[in-house]
């Protein structure tokens, strides 16, 4: 058995996005195309972002809740100040990384649960959102619509974005120091203090680089839908989670995987288009879709199970 | 001939550590010395963690000082300690189990960073298995979380003595053969050794008193949170060791009843070792060192007496958490609900709670156990350690349960408050309660009727009567002819 214990916790998701992209160009062969590929999953560049950002927090064993109205916010800012004095939107989205890192620095040293605050915090994203963006409206700044309706030779842009991602995060997070310590948090938190290290710097690390996907997925999104809406990205919040245990990661010890969560991200946007291509009606979507993400996590289960079987513990 | 003695690597001066009531560390002075092998021995609680936490900084004592080469430290920490040397293998195994081998080589390393650390560590780590444990057999880089328990405790061993630009000078071993075999523990004290004669000075902490007697150079026994013994490496042996850990006051004549007539209400057979029983009236007492498996047994009880799906209408066991705050209790609700949760069958109709017969109870125990309180309805947050644990034992007693199993539940309570409880759990036993009691208190087990002592998850020993004593359990609660 020379099959590493991370390679079977990818293979889940692989399968589970081949299986439906399978689905998806046997009831429409058209998608098999450029366009068609690019149409599927050009929605799934901010979610995969904002996976991600979820699995940043959930690496250092908290939960974000506040992820949606997050990226809502950030849409919000991108579509006005960003776009009409950029030098004071990217003001704004800097203090908002900073209170994200001050939000996890508060989680840690009053050992308050992040649920709770998160849940705190999204009322607060939310209600500036609607300060800044009343009614649906703004315009996306030239450079973020341009990125996102370029078109690379070869794939899509929807792909080669999702791909750059994966990578990116993988060096990010799995490869350098600072990704071990965050992880490491997760891990064993009072063994990497009594290695010496400041638990509080690792948590605001993580909870800032968070929060800088997270800005990324509503640049990207107001990119894509060319204006913004207090409420664009709701659904954020649990996609990201679902995204980030689809792909293997697990809600405590720090077991994430950045590759596997961008692969969520896709398996779950193509979840809702291949349901539309069964003609389903919309009324029965949420719940196939549920569906759907039960049976791939109940095929993880399975296979976590196997793998506590075979390894030595 | 008097020789100028080398400055000590670490010198703790008069250190004293308290936990609430409790006095964890008693004035105790420990100088550890370049090219010395200490072996340090106490039964559980004596205060051998205590002393290795204020040593590798992270614990600060409340009164004391720390000194390192001749100079007084002020501000003594995690980090000042790692950075004079002091490295640590704990009990509890400290590496993180989803990173690889490298990857917890990093962590343990602060100032391995930099473009190509993973190659370094990948040197570091491998260079420091094979020297600790030729042919180890061991992949670097794997995830911890796939090592056997053994090959984790290797790992962490390795990552203690390893050097990255920062050599160890002194580092502590606490329990470091546990789950090693004969040869992995053999392999390792030859290290030690190797590391002391060039000038590297290790804190040893086992319980297997063979391996301190033949590796320290200097063996010091503590007990209740003071140094009770010094002496050289020949000073002491196996029987003399033993003796040294027990107590030399002597303790209350408990009332005991001999128990062999009764009949058993409670019966288990363990995979190994000898079987367990309990009897009705009973105080039956499971010894032994911390982690040898009472918690389990006693968990095992609960489970094969008490039904998973559907609660019974009578109770046949009930138990008393020791660690309180993990698992004994709610922390939002008032004492009153806190004591009568596990009775609410008694206590309601039709599945409707009667507040006055849950009033009237919460009444009746408040005198009976004196919870000092003005009023049943606060928060039970609101008592001292103390009371709580009192609750603890009220909820337990106030049910129909004829067993009741206790899991080290006077764990910091003071002793005014053990006295109590004492005289209520004798009292109950005379009524024809059961009590399974497992303490790693000495003086709780005197009180008795019998007793099993555990070692590596089994019953190696019963004790009855006038055999319950300190020697005995500590004889046998230690590996070695002696048992």
């Amino acid at each position: 058995m020379k099959v590493s214990t991370d390679t079977l916790r990818l293979a889940v998701p692989v399968a589970s996005l081949l299986l439906l992209l399978a689905g998806v160009f046997y009831l429409q062969p058209r998608a098999m195309s450029y366009n068609g590929l690019n149409l599927l999953f050009n929605l799934a560049v901010p979610i995969a972002l904002a996976t991600i950002a979820q699995m940043l927090i959930m690496a250092v064993n908290d939960l974000d809740l506040s992820m949606g109205t997050f990226v809502s916010f950030v849409a919000c800012v991108a579509a006005t100040y960003l776009h009409d004095t950029p030098m004071l939107g990217v003001v704004i989205l800097l203090a908002a990384v900073a209170a994200y890192a001050l939000i996890g620095v508060i989680i840690y040293l009053r050992d308050l649960p992040s649920i709770v605050v998160t849940l705190g915090m999204s009322f607060v994203w939310a209600g500036l959102a609607v300060l800044i963006l009343p009614a649906p409206g703004g315009t996306a700044p030239a450079w973020a619509r341009a990125i996102m309706i370029s078109k690379p030779p070869l794939m899509p842009m929807a792909i080669v974005a999702s791909a750059l991602l994966a990578v990116f995060a993988h060096l990010l997070i799995m490869r350098s120091s600072l990704g071990v310590l965050i992880r490491g948090v997760g891990g064993n938190q009072r063994s990497v203090q009594r290695a010496g290290w400041s638990i509080v710097a690792a948590r605001a690390g993580a909870y800032a680089l968070a929060a800088s996907f997270a800005v990324c997925a509503g640049i990207c999104l107001v990119g894509l839908t060319t204006s913004a809406d207090a409420n664009i990205a709701l659904r954020y919040t649990l996609l990201s989670i679902a995204g980030v245990i689809l792909g293997g990661g697990e809600f405590t010890g720090g077991r994430i995987s950045p590759i596997g969560a961008v692969i969520g991200a896709l398996t779950l946007t193509l979840a809702g288009s291949f349901l539309s291509f069964l003609r389903i009606s919309p009324d029965w979507q949420i719940g196939a879709q549920g569906a759907i993400l039960i049976i791939v996590l109940a095929l993880r289960l399975l296979l976590n199970r196997l793998e506590s079987k075979g390894g030595a513990l | 001939m008097p020789q100028p003695s080398p400055p000590a690597v670490l010198d703790v001066a008069n250190a004293t550590v308290r936990f609430g009531e409790v006095r964890a560390l008693d004035d105790v002075s420990l100088s550890i010395l370049p090219g010395e092998c200490i072996g340090l021995v106490g039964h559980n609680g004596a205060g051998k963690s205590t002393i290795v936490s204020v040593i590798n900084g992270g614990l600060t004592p409340q009164q004391g000082e720390i000194f390192s080469d001749g100079s007084r430290l002020a501000a003594y920490g995690i980090g000042v300690a790692r950075g004079r040397g002091v490295r640590s293998v704990f009990q509890e195994l400290s590496l993180c189990p989803n990173l690889s081998i490298i990857e917890n080589t990093r962590i343990m390393h602060r100032t391995l960073g930099g473009f190509g650390w993973r190659n370094r560590a990948r040197a570091i780590i491998a260079a420091s298995l094979d020297l600790v444990f030729p042919g180890h057999g061991i992949d670097v880089s794997g995830k911890v979380g796939a090592l056997s328990i053994a090959q984790r405790q290797m790992v962490e061993i390795a990552m203690a003595f390893s050097d990255a630009g920062h050599p160890p000078r002194l580092v502590i071993l606490d329990e470091p053969t546990s789950s090693l075999d004969a040869g992995l523990a053999a392999q390792l004290l030859a290290h030690v050794r190797r590391f002391v004669a060039t000038g590297g000075a290790v804190i040893l902490i086992s319980h297997m008193l063979n391996e301190i007697l033949e590796t320290a150079s200097r063996i010091v026994v503590m007990k209740d949170g003071k140094i009770v013994a010094e002496r050289g490496a020949g000073g002491f042996d196996h029987a003399g060791l033993v003796e040294a850990m027990g107590s030399v006051a002597t303790h209350q004549a408990a009332i005991r009843r001999s128990t062999s007539a009764l009949e058993p209400v409670m019966e288990l057979s363990l995979p190994k070792g000898q079987p367990f029983r309990a009897c009705k009236g009973e105080v039956v007492g499971l010894a032994g060192l911390g982690g040898h498996g009472q918690t389990r047994m006693l968990l095992a009880l609960f489970d094969h007496h008490s039904p998973q799906w559907w609660p019974r209408r009578d109770p046949a066991v009930t138990f008393v958490a020791g660690d309180r705050r993990e698992n004994g209790i709610f922390d939002l609700w008032s004492i009153l609900k806190n004591m009568t949760v596990a009775s609410l069958g008694d206590l309601s109709r039709r599945g409707v709670m009667n507040d006055a017969s849950e009033a009237k109870r919460g009444a009746d125990w408040k005198r009976r156990i004196e919870i000092r309180t003005p009023d049943m309805e606060n928060s039970i947050l609101s008592l001292s350690g103390g009371n709580q644990q009192k609750v603890l034992f009220a909820r337990a007693l106030s049910t129909r349960a004829p067993v009741v199993l206790m899991d080290d539940p006077m764990r910091g309570v003071d002793v005014g408050t053990k006295q109590e409880v004492y005289g209520m759990i004798r009292a109950e036993a005379e009524a024809g309660r059961t009590f399974v009691w497992y303490s790693t208190e000495m003086e709780e087990m005197q009180l008795c009727d019998r007793v099993y002592v555990f070692r590596n998850g089994a019953i190696v020993m019963e004790l009855e009567g006038d055999a319950i004593s300190e020697q005995n359990i500590l004889r046998a609660s230690f590996e070695g002819e002696a048992a």
